[in-house]
């Protein structure tokens, strides 16, 4: 598609500050606990769950306490009554705690999947409102990333982490309580380690945050790649080239699994480290609890169960640690998905903007300056009137501007200076919905998406009948090629289908066309690869379909632009002739010579 | 899980090092508490503070090598998993890339895709993993399994009496599961697919306003997705619970039988307690167990979907074939061919072409002009005839030196996101001169000179800082540059002005030694053509000069007269 110039070093600079500046983590927690916030009755739910089965957790070994305590009395004195009674309720506490487990994890999947959903929705629609310049600045395979890898990366970690650090912070609290209870003393050993483990998260976090920002990078690169090779996967083979793309594929590929394995390789030492402090704290709870015992008249029961707690303890702090070395990994992916919720839109309307209702047609550039890139302009200066129902070609060399003066009259881009006007309202007091659909719009380049002939067809239009898309599609001559293909118009077109031609593909396009009811039409190079004898049988249909429109048409055939109540000749940007066919060969300047190249090259 | 293994074998010496390392560092793990005891149990009442001190450095040295164990083997299954993940992708993309058109096809892009990327990524979490729980639970399930069948055979064995019903529930969720995750993983094809559109589309979109209505469409692949991954969900969740809950049945079954055996004098209440302490090991342990299964079912179904490509039969494979003699360069003999193989798009089609000569192809909207290319390249074999480049059939034609006789552009040809220069050369080994001379010959090089940094120039996703007819010249100049034997043009030139295309036929001619294919809408690109097939519908209704099918095809002289005179940029 066109787009006119702009320097490709832009986009690499806008590339690297994206990849530089990074988000702070507060920032990314509060984004994050917004959509979790949607589901905060479910969070509510899932909490109170974990602490009635951590609650349960504990209820069941004092009912096997009791039952044993029934045991005790030893040989033949067994009281069988206390066993069974609390043998029962043991089982019933167990169905219950069953229950109980299975409704939590119900409850944390539909947590977790809702914020999926959500965040995809959300990538999505910010997808749609991004203004087109995006599109041919990113890799759709690096979009497809973010929108898969980096999601399922915050899922991973939002359904595992989120509720175990709601359970260690009781048990923690809980355990730390009671061992203050027994040995204030004692507790001065965690005094020393768990500063130490602190700060070693700390700085592990810091180690391995960029680390697990390389790498979603990486595979968003490498998925940028795959996606654009397997695109071209035909031009590969044809140019026999499987060999050297197979060998950039290896680099990208090595450079993925890379940037997983250094973050794989710093990230899994926290786990081991952390354990490794605990334990280091439970050999000094021994010694010192044994000297404290020897010494200190500590009773050996309570050392005991000071040990016991002190287990429970630092087993949470250990998953502690644990999570934030796992929350890394989604930080980084939420960084990316956030970076592009928040890409700029297309600006908002304004707000006193008008919806464009009864179009008349009347379009008028006033001088019109236009550059996609500061200091660049494409466009300079540019008049022109278009009259309601008036029928304006648009001619010049390639790389003139054409394709530009179409980008501001629907409004994919803004002026830089000067106005563009549709009956009388510049377009950007316009709204874009109305000032879009007020045109219809068909491009050079057709765009068919998964879905059946008859979706494709009737595309542009709500509420289409079988026997209006049949019309169209006879008026655009393909409807006898839809019928001879075995399911007729309920064929899916699948991604790449073969045996439709890119010239059957135009004039699946314009049957689209015919359907919609706009008072201005564009026709960019519609039927380039449409045969010439089909072309000119759908010239009475093409203009049915231009009668009582504004029609800006760029082509090089000449039966269109003969008829033309206006030319414009462009060249470098600027408008340097304009008039119709006859007045302009009689003027015997860039379009008399454009004209008579023709036929220089045809007799020869 | 075959594929998996494969994979896995090189790795395997690395691998079962790295479970032995992880081995012990469990162990001294589960030292550390033992040590703790005995320091309890049996030092502290002889009062030795040297003891104390020996035992407590015991502690320490085994948490150190606890946590140099852990490290070391966590590192070591990175490793595999990277290594892994590496050699599968490359194989897998390697597949893909000579995978036949065919297959393609009917797997479709979008799919490939996220074969290449999500499926792998889930293949490789389960390869890593594995690793690092894989050691950790099978010893406490074992270990913890033995201590209570010392302790207590008979109550261990109502215990593994539970075990079988844990196997089968097991069993039951991965056979349930792994087809659960093919749904999701199949649905997550569906929203690359639809991001695709939308990022290819955007104009048409927007120009449409129909963003609602994609948004809408999103979200019926989306809630597809979410549902389908619950789905899969539900029933993996239900291991967890009725795990515990068989174990715990279990359990309660031992205080009763234990009951029985303490009142009959063969077994004492302390034994029970003990019994009740290492059971809880056990059911951590198979809680990990349980988690494995998990990312089992999901890696599985991923590897599967990824076997299903590796394992894509070899299409157009190499055929014994004698070459005849012959002074053609390329033959068609009376070829007929479909795609659905239902209604022939092409049928008894039959030319030769001298090398150097020229052959023009026109004819109506999907007459069949790009099927003539797609058999002459073999991306499709013909149903019937054959296809003979220097009396050989081209399947017999080894595909590598097939290809490189060709110099092509295709209707909707591709330009990555990657210098101009990059772009014509397209990957091969050509010197810059070549390369300049192609650009020059495809009127490409003055609008190059005119671009910020030449032949350096990026271009955007697609070409898209490109107009229709810059690209145009750019994909000739690819199909140039290699000085091709045979040079295919799919209606190449439609974007370009009379003039270039004028100047650019002239600079084609200059290539004698190229035979050459020329698709076009325009009788003035084929005019000149040594032989020229008018197509329709799949039939060829004209084959001769210019001249002569100006006489004889009505048709054709049709096309030329409503031509004449007709076209202007």
């Amino acid at each position: 598609m066109n787009r006119g110039n702009f320097s490709a070093g832009a986009i690499r600079r806008a590339a690297d500050v994206e990849n530089r500046a990074r988000l702070p983590r507060r920032y990314l927690l509060g984004r994050l606990w917004k959509y979790l916030a949607h589901f905060k009755w479910l969070m509510l739910l899932a909490f109170l769950l974990t602490v009635c089965s951590n609650l349960f957790s504990l209820v069941g070994p004092t009912l096997s306490g009791r039952a044993i305590d029934a045991i005790e009395p030893g040989v033949g004195a067994v009281d069988f009554k206390t066993v069974f009674y609390y043998a029962g309720l043991m089982l019933i506490f167990y169905i219950i705690s069953s229950v109980m487990g299975y409704i939590l994890s119900v409850v944390m999947l539909n947590l977790s999947r809702g914020v999926v959903y959500k965040m995809r929705r959300d990538v999505f629609e910010k997808l749609t409102s991004l203004p087109v310049d995006f599109f041919d600045k990113h890799q759709t395979g690096e979009i497809i990333s973010i929108i898969s890898y980096d999601i399922d990366t915050i899922n991973a970690s939002l359904s595992n982490d989120l509720l175990q650090i709601a359970t260690s912070v009781i048990t923690v609290g809980v355990s730390l309580f009671m061992m203050l209870q027994i040995s204030p003393v004692l507790v001065l050993v965690f005094a020393v380690t768990i500063p130490i483990s602190l700060l070693f998260t700390r700085y592990m976090t810091k180690k391995v945050r960029p680390l697990f920002r390389h790498r979603s990078l990486k595979l968003g690169e490498l998925n940028g790649y795959a996606e654009e090779m397997i695109s071209g996967l035909k031009t590969t083979k044809a140019y026999n080239r499987e060999a050297v793309m197979i060998e950039r594929f290896d680099k990208h590929n090595n450079e993925a699994v890379d940037a997983y394995f250094k973050a794989d390789y710093y990230g899994s030492m926290t786990g081991p480290s952390i354990n490794f402090i605990n334990n280091i704290s439970l050999a000094m709870i021994s010694v010192f609890g044994s000297l404290l015992y020897l010494f200190g008249g500590l009773s050996l029961g309570s050392i005991s169960s000071f040990v016991l707690y002190s287990r429970k303890f630092s087993g949470p702090i250990n998953e502690f640690a644990n999570i934030i070395a796992e929350l890394q990994s989604a930080f980084a992916a939420a960084e990316r998905v956030f970076r592009l919720i928040d890409q700029e839109p297309e600006p908002a309307d304004a707000t006193d903007a008008v919806e464009l209702a009864d179009v008349a047609g009347d379009v008028k550039f006033n001088s019109v300056s236009f550059g996609y890139d500061e200091g660049v302009t494409i466009l300079h200066d540019l008049n022109f009137t278009a009259d309601a129902g008036r029928l304006i070609a648009i001619v010049g060399p390639t790389g003139a501007g054409k394709t530009t003066i179409i980008n501001l009259l629907m409004r994919f881009y803004d002026v830089n200076s000067g106005s563009v006007t549709v009956d009388g309202y510049d377009v950007r007091q316009v709204t874009r919905d109305s000032l879009r659909s007020a045109y219809t719009m068909v491009l050079q380049d057709t765009w068919l998406f998964h879905g059946t002939i008859f979706e494709n067809i009737a595309y542009g239009k709500q509420g289409v009948t079988r026997e209006q898309v049949e019309a169209a599609a006879r008026a655009a001559r393909i409807h006898g090629f839809i019928r001879r293909l075995p399911e007729g118009y309920d064929t899916l077109l699948s991604d790449n289908a073969v045996n439709i031609s890119k010239g059957q593909k135009q004039l699946l396009t314009i049957a689209r066309a015919m359907l919609i009811e706009s008072k201005m039409l564009i026709l960019d190079e519609a039927t380039s690869n449409v045969d010439t004898q089909t072309e000119r049988r759908i010239q009475s249909a093409m203009r049915n379909l231009m009668k009582g429109k504004t029609c800006f048409v760029i082509a090089h055939r000449l039966s269109t632009i003969r008829n033309a109540d206006q030319i414009l000749v462009m060249r470098d940007g600027r408008i340097i002739e304009t008039g119709t066919h006859d007045s302009l060969i009689a003027d015997k300047g860039f379009y008399a010579s454009l004209y008579r190249s023709q036929f220089d090259s045809l007799p020869e | 899980m075959r594929m998996v293994l494969r994979y896995i074998k090189p790795h395997l010496p690395i691998m079962c090092l790295g479970l032995l390392v992880k081995f012990i560092g469990t162990i001294t793990d589960l030292a550390l508490p033992y040590i703790l005891s005995h320091i309890i149990d049996n030092v502290v009442p002889t009062g030795s503070v040297r003891n104390v001190f020996i035992w407590g450095g015991m502690m320490f040295l085994c948490a150190i090598i606890c946590v140099l164990g852990n490290i070391i083997a966590n590192r070591m299954a990175s490793k595999v998993a990277r290594n892994f993940t590496c050699s599968l992708r490359h194989d897998l993309f390697a597949k893909i890339e000579h995978l036949s058109c065919n297959q393609t096809d009917s797997f479709t892009i979008p799919s490939l895709l996220s074969r290449l990327t999500s499926d792998t990524y889930h293949v490789h979490n389960m390869v890593g993993g594995m690793q690092r729980i894989g050691v950790r639970a099978p010893i406490l399930l074992i270990g913890g399994i033995m201590v209570t069948l010392f302790l207590e055979p008979v109550l261990t064995l109502v215990l593994l009496g539970v075990l079988p019903l844990l196997a089968l529930v097991v069993y039951f969720v991965t056979s349930k599961g792994v087809p659960l995750y093919t749904d999701v993983q199949t649905a997550v094809d569906g929203i690359v697919r639809k991001v695709q559109e939308n990022m290819t589309g955007v104009r048409v979109i927007k120009a449409l306003s129909k963003t609602d209505y994609e948004r809408e469409r999103f979200d019926e692949v989306n809630r597809d997705v979410v549902r389908r991954d619950k789905n899969a969900g539900m029933v993996m969740n239900i291991t967890n619970p009725v795990m515990n809950l068989l174990l715990n049945t279990g359990l309660t079954a031992v205080v009763v039988l234990g009951a029985f055996r303490v009142n009959a004098g063969l077994t004492k209440p302390g034994k029970i307690i003990a019994f009740l302490s290492y059971f809880t090991i056990i059911l951590n342990a198979l809680m990990m167990v349980t988690r494995m299964f998990m990312m089992y079912s999901r890696g599985a179904a991923s590897a599967r979907r990824i076997q299903e490509v590796m394992d894509a039969g070899h299409e157009l494979d190499i055929i014994d074939s004698p070459t005849v003699e012959s002074d053609l360069h390329i033959e068609f003999d009376n070829i007929t061919f479909s795609y659905n193989k239902k209604q022939p798009n092409l049928e008894n089609l039959s030319f030769g072409l001298k090398k150097g000569q020229t052959l023009g192809i026109i004819g109506a909207t999907g007459s069949g002009k790009s099927t003539i290319i797609n058999l002459l390249m073999r991306f499709y074999d013909v149903d019937e005839g054959t296809i003979r480049i220097d009396g050989s059939d081209i399947r017999s034609i080894p595909h590598e030196r097939l290809h490189s006789m060709f110099g092509v552009v295709f209707q909707n040809d591709f330009l990555a996101a990657d210098t101009i220069a990059e772009n014509i050369r397209f990957g091969r080994d050509i010197p810059d001169e070549d390369l300049h001379e192609a650009a020059r010959a495809a009127q490409a090089e003055q609008f190059i000179s005119e671009k910020e940094g030449g032949y350096d120039h990026i271009l955007t996703v697609g070409g898209a800082n490109l107009s229709g007819g810059q690209k145009q010249r750019l994909l000739i100049s690819r199909a140039l540059a290699g000085k091709p034997d045979i040079l295919i043009l799919d209606d190449s030139s439609s974007a370009l002005d009379y003039k270039t295309d004028a100047s650019l036929r002239a600079a084609l001619r200059e290539y004698t030694a190229s035979t050459k294919v020329i698709v076009a809408q325009r009788v003035s690109s084929i005019k000149h053509a040594d032989i020229i097939i008018v197509l329709d519908d799949g039939r060829v209704i004209g084959q001769g000069r210019h001249e002569e099918l100006m006489k004889t095809c009505d048709s054709y002289r049709e096309i030329a007269e409503t031509q004449m005179g007709d076209g202007i940029e």
